[in-house]
């Protein structure tokens, strides 16, 4: 498997999302935001402050170059996992529903969090449990998942929560940290 | 020309926590406000001479870019620029 980790202006765990995959023996390489994204089977989408966040989180970002093709990429079942400023990019593309607020007590958390499995099936969670708690860094001001009750409700009858905080720190709604769409193919 | 003034606030149903705190902070000064709701303005200059124009290119342009209608709403004015 070959992964490309999309540096844009601002990102700061592009890095981290590189050595990482690395450490996998994943094959990786960096792709600056203004290049095609070519021949990856996985894109991901780190954390960090893509264009000074400026508009909102990851509403600028949805222009890059590299992003131009994420459908193409998509139709071709291919992975796209998203992090943090990667899920809010994601939502603001409208590939994953919902959106990102503030976090309720507007205070910017880096900590190690608590999260529930809630589905295993997924190709990013099939080494794990449903139900088991693991434990993930984050770092967030703004985490505040919001969706309103039809989409929540569309959420949870096609399975597509993966992952809900086991205490919830920013507010997001029915506690959730991490999802996929329908195709199973984004992760928070 | 057309100036337009967008205001883009957060829909009534959402929570605005920095709305909250600023509530807060006024009244550490002494000011009582029933409710304060925090939002952003955008002014954006068109080279347009009919409102009716202008107005949708500005409702397209939110629909696209300025307004996630997922949480935010806006509302818009206009100046004629001699």
């Amino acid at each position: 498997m070959k992964a490309g980790v999309i540096v844009f202006p601002g990102s700061n765990c592009d890095i981290d999302a590189y050595k990482v995959l690395e450490k996998l023996d994943v094959e990786v390489e960096y792709i600056w935001h203004d290049e095609k994204i070519e021949n990856v089977d996985l894109i991901l989408l780190p954390g960090g402050f893509s264009y000074g966040d400026y508009l909102r989180c990851g509403a600028i970002a949805r222009f890059a170059k590299a992003l131009e093709n994420i459908n193409d990429h998509i139709e071709k079942g291919k992975l796209v996992l998203g992090i943090c400023n990667g899920f809010q990019i994601l939502t603001e593309l409208k590939a994953l529903p919902g959106a990102l607020l503030r976090n309720k007590n507007l205070n910017f958390i880096c900590s190690d969090c608590n999260l529930i499995v809630e589905n295993n099936s997924t190709p990013f969670t099939n080494l794990f449990t449903k139900g088991e708690v693991v434990n993930f860094p984050i770092a967030h001001g703004e985490g505040n998942y919001y969706i309103d009750e039809e989409g929540l409700d569309e959420l949870i009858k096609n399975n597509q929560i993966v992952f809900r905080y086991q205490n919830n720190p920013n507010g997001s709604v029915y506690d959730i940290a991490g999802i996929v769409n329908k195709k199973e193919m984004y992760l928070v | 020309m057309i100036k337009a003034y967008i205001d883009v606030t957060l829909k009534k149903s959402i929570l605005d926590p920095q709305g909250t705190a600023v509530k807060k902070g006024l009244e550490k000064l002494g000011f009582y406000a029933e409710d304060v709701r925090i939002g952003k303005h955008i002014e954006v200059l068109l080279k347009e001479d009919k409102i009716e124009a202008a107005r949708e290119k500005i409702d397209e342009m939110c629909r696209r870019l300025l307004v996630n209608f997922e949480v935010e709403t806006y509302s818009v004015r206009f100046e004629v620029i001699e």
